[in-house]
């Protein structure tokens, strides 16, 4: 049952040498439902913030357009882009840098890996130039508030969000009976007008039903000509444009969305909220929970008490965590899932207590050398997931022997960098891995030649990589 | 159809069979059908858009030198003629003794279905996937994955990814090896023990540090430990390259391939030449020449039956932009070399540069897939069914005409 450093581990941010793991599973969920205190400390901007980033890349580029010819206005105009895009680079990094520092200094371990097991769930992605830098906004604004809520409103949060509509095509989605293509194909434009049913599709893929014989290919098309009218502008983000929808109402499911008035965004919550709390959803969400939780193949006890509380209170996410937590299964003493490069660097410097100000000055370099090279080395490129399913959840997918030389690297040679003053391995195994180090990395933590190479046999070691 | 095995499903297995695999992870196999062939397969893609039209130039054509002003095809332009239509640019010239010799050919005018949008990002993620369209968004797996799960007696290290970046042509259940030249692990002895020992009772760890110490021994000669030469064979004691480089990648390409492997993907960049392209283009072109040699080079005796493609995931515009490069485009131009290439040719059926040519007035309009092309090579090296290669390798794929591409 419930174990203090176990839970530390399993469902928060590891251990650390300055911060007590939580008592019980109450104290976890009370810290969940109360303040979210670290982003005040460690912030990064919202998706809100990052639109003005978005119009003064718009007014650059304009400005490069009307310079044409005048060589002093044009290199100037291109200077400003640059900076524009220079500079939400380096904010890439640095919220790289605050999400570290936040599973750091966290006391409410468990909502960093919500926040990061929604936002994989949900993943987005810029596909061009200045939206590259967007996912860490996008999961600040349209994630982290909703995780602790009904999940129909977080499903609703990430659909309409301004990335999600550009990483899923569903800003180029115009219902072809619209008054929008019907003035497109006026201008000869017939080649843009037409249904984008990719956000549709992963909507009910990936975000809600899961791969199933609950929806069919109709289903899809009908969900995408009802999505039809979700865009985004960089001057008011998400925007209901009634005039690209398609008109008429849409059946997805089964049930009837919309009518022949005008198009309402209403009936894009209702349909959203229904797939959120169907039973094919309830069953996809609990699987997903218990597989990153737990272990790759979950027990079925625990999925299925999972969906059977997802199902009775209609998705109410503190509900599902309460089970979760409440268990036997989440406490199997046996360490199972390896964590995925981003979580073992961040658990790594929480045993190593780093300092606050570590990433945040703007260090890109510093950044750069010791968290996005290594977690690229290891197989996560940061913020570059492979595809809308985001990061796989195998243990064999990332100890490769290419991932696993990696983590050993980073393991030897990071944390000398992160802290002046390494500590003894035979506290630091302590630190890391509490009262649950194994002998052989008890052994190995006497037994290295220096400091160096023992704190990196404690981090390398399958009792620190799992969990 | 060998049943598709996934990394982990081999480890599993491995796992159960005992741990005396443990000791040689690289030799063992998936499934029990009988071994692959000898022939060699080298997928190199040039991520960033090759211009075609300025590698292979069509300095016959009329309408080329209208189209570019600093981009001066042909003789004048120091290319190499080819064959009194195609000159091959300067930055190739180290090449010119394989096309003399019959081992390098290219295809011209060619692209993937990919149309209109001309993003290197879906571009790319097209070409890997090796289908007609990217919905479902990119959540497929790569061509060169599919071939191995439609060949019997696929071994775990039949194929090798090399390199950090990820390649998608390769990804996708049928197991595949992965290693980066630069990776190889700097351990000192007591370090190494130790690692052995915090892992060994951990299989999935076990078995990666074992295999990422062979590879890491195989690329840094260590002091201490010089049995891991003598068990490879006696191969020549690698010599340190630069960390990381083409020429390090197509090293180790060629010492697997000289082994057990028969097919090896990496990529190269720098192909997005915006701006100033005859100072950028060579800056990717040397060293794509210096890989196909160092291939050469290193693959010796087995160099006559390989065949090496690269592959880009669209062409540029047939005219110069305003900061003297070119832009994304349509229809480009695949590489193939190798001593099993019937070489020495340019396959092309030349579509024109003419202003009413160009596709949408302004790309080279593309006049065969380029996926029929790896295709037929497909076929030729390791003689798989047309049907088998239009329906589960390129989904789609009409491979049309055999261009007779391998000897």
């Amino acid at each position: 049952m419930f174990d203090p450093e176990l839970a530390e581990m399993r469902f928060g941010a590891g251990l650390s040498p300055v911060i007590a793991p939580p008592a019980d599973a109450r104290a976890m969920l009370t810290r969940l439902g109360g303040p979210d205190a670290i982003t005040a400390q460690f912030p990064i901007e919202t998706f809100a913030a990052f639109r003005q980033r978005m119009l003064d890349n718009q007014a650059a580029r304009r400005a490069r357009h009307v310079s044409k010819g005048d060589a002093v206005a044009s290199e100037a105009a291109q200077k400003a882009e640059r900076r524009v895009k220079g500079a939400a680079r380096q904010a890439q990094g640095q919220w790289l840098g605050m999400q570290v520092q936040r599973r750091v200094h966290t006391q409410d371990g468990f909502r960093e890996r919500l926040v990061g097991f929604w936002a994989d769930h949900f993943t987005a992605q810029g596909k061009a130039g200045l939206m590259h830098r967007g996912p860490s906004p996008y999961i600040e604004e349209s994630i982290r508030p909703f995780i602790t809520g009904r999940f129909a409103d977080l499903v609703i949060a990430a659909t309409t969000a301004p990335l999600m509509l550009h990483y899923l095509d569903q800003e180029a989605s115009i219902g072809p009976g619209s008054v929008t293509a019907q003035e497109m194909a006026a201008r000869g434009q017939l080649k843009r007008i037409g249904l984008n049913e990719n956000l549709a599709r992963e909507v009910l893929e990936l975000h809600t039903l899961g791969l199933s014989d609950s929806y069919d290919q109709t289903d899809v098309r009908e969900l995408a000509e009802l999505f039809t009218g979700m865009t985004y502008q960089a001057e008011v983000g998400f925007k209901f444009q009634p005039k690209s929808a398609e008109p008429g109402p849409e059946t997805v499911l089964g049930v009837r969305y919309g009518s022949d008035e005008r198009a309402q965004l209403a009936d894009i919550h209702a349909a959203l909220t229904d797939l959120a709390t169907h039973p094919a959803t309830a069953r996809h969400i609990a699987t997903k929970l218990a597989v990153h939780f737990t272990q790759d193949v979950p027990d079925p006890a625990l999925t299925g008490a999972l969906a059977e509380v997802f199902s009775a209170t209609k998705g109410d996410l503190m509900a599902v965590y309460a089970t979760l937590l409440d268990h036997p299964a989440s406490w199997d003493p046996a360490l199972r899932n390896v964590k995925p490069p981003f979580d073992f660097m961040a658990s790594a410097c929480r045993a190593l207590a780093i300092a606050p100000g570590l990433f945040v000055p703007m260090e890109e370099p510093f950044i750069q050398r010791q968290l996005r090279v290594p977690l690229f080395r290891m197989g996560q490129q940061w913020e570059r997931q492979p595809g809308p399913d985001g990061w796989p959840e195998e243990d064999a997918a990332w100890i490769t022997p290419l991932g696993l030389a990696a983590r050993l690297e980073w393991a030897m040679n990071a944390p000398g960098d992160l802290r002046a003053d390494l500590p003894d391995p035979r506290d630091f195994v302590q630190h890391a891995l509490g009262s649950k180090a194994p002998p052989e990395v008890l052994f190995a933590a006497k037994a290295a030649e220096n400091r160096r190479e023992g704190i990196g046999l404690i981090l390398a070691a399958p009792a620190f990589q799992r969990r | 159809m060998t049943p598709s095995l996934t990394r982990r499903a081999f480890l599993i297995r491995s796992t159960v069979v005992g741990c005396s695999l443990a000791a040689s992870p690289l030799l063992t196999p998936v499934t029990f059908a009988a071994a692959p062939g000898d022939n060699r397969l080298v997928v190199i893609i040039l991520r960033g858009a090759m211009d075609g039209i300025d590698v292979v130039q069509p300095y016959g054509d009329p309408a080329l030198a209208g189209l570019r002003r600093t981009l001066v095809a042909g003789e004048a332009g120091g290319a190499a003629d080819l064959d009194g239509f195609y000159a091959l640019h300067p930055g190739l010239k180290s090449l010119l003794p394989l096309w003399q010799a019959g081992e390098l050919a290219f295809a011209h005018a060619v692209s993937t279905p990919y149309r209109n949008t001309r993003s290197h990002f879906d571009g790319q993620d097209l070409l890997e996937a090796g289908t007609m369209g990217l919905t479902p968004a990119s959540r497929t797996d790569g061509w060169l994955n599919r071939l191995l799960q439609h060949q019997a007696g696929t071994l775990s290290d039949t194929a090798y990814a090399i390199g950090h970046d990820a390649l998608p042509v390769l990804a996708g259940p049928a197991a595949v090896a992965n290693w980066a030249p630069d990776a190889g692990l700097q351990l000192s002895p007591q370090a190494r023990r130790l690692a052995e020992t915090v892992m060994h009772d951990d299989p999935l760890f076990r078995m990666a540090l074992a295999e990422a110490l062979q590879l890491s021994d195989l690329q840094v000669p260590v002091a201490d430990d010089d049995e891991g030469q003598a068990e490879m064979g006696g191969m020549v004691p690698p010599t340190p390259k630069p960390a990381g480089g083409h020429v390090a990648l197509a090293d180790f390409a060629a010492e697997r391939l000289r082994g057990e492997a028969r097919i090896a993907a990496f990529s190269l960049s720098g192909w997005d030449t915006h701006a100033a392209q005859k100072a950028t283009l060579p800056r990717a072109l040397v060293p794509l020449a210096e890989t196909i040699l160092a291939l050469k080079a290193g693959l010796g005796p087995v160099w006559g039956q390989t065949a090496v493609l690269a592959m880009t995931e669209f062409g540029r515009t047939a005219r110069e932009n305003g900061t003297a490069g070119t832009d994304h485009g349509t229809g480009g131009a695949m590489l193939m070399a190798g001593g099993a290439v019937r070489g020495g040719r340019v396959l092309a059926e030349w579509p024109g540069l003419g202003a009413s040519d160009l596709y949408e007035g302004r790309d080279l309009r593309p006049t065969r897939d380029v996926r029929a092309h790896a295709a037929w090579a497909m076929r030729g090296l390791f003689g798989l069914d047309r049907a088998l290669l239009e329906s589960a390798i390129f989904p789609g794929l009409d491979m049309g005409a055999d261009p007779q591409l391998m000897l």
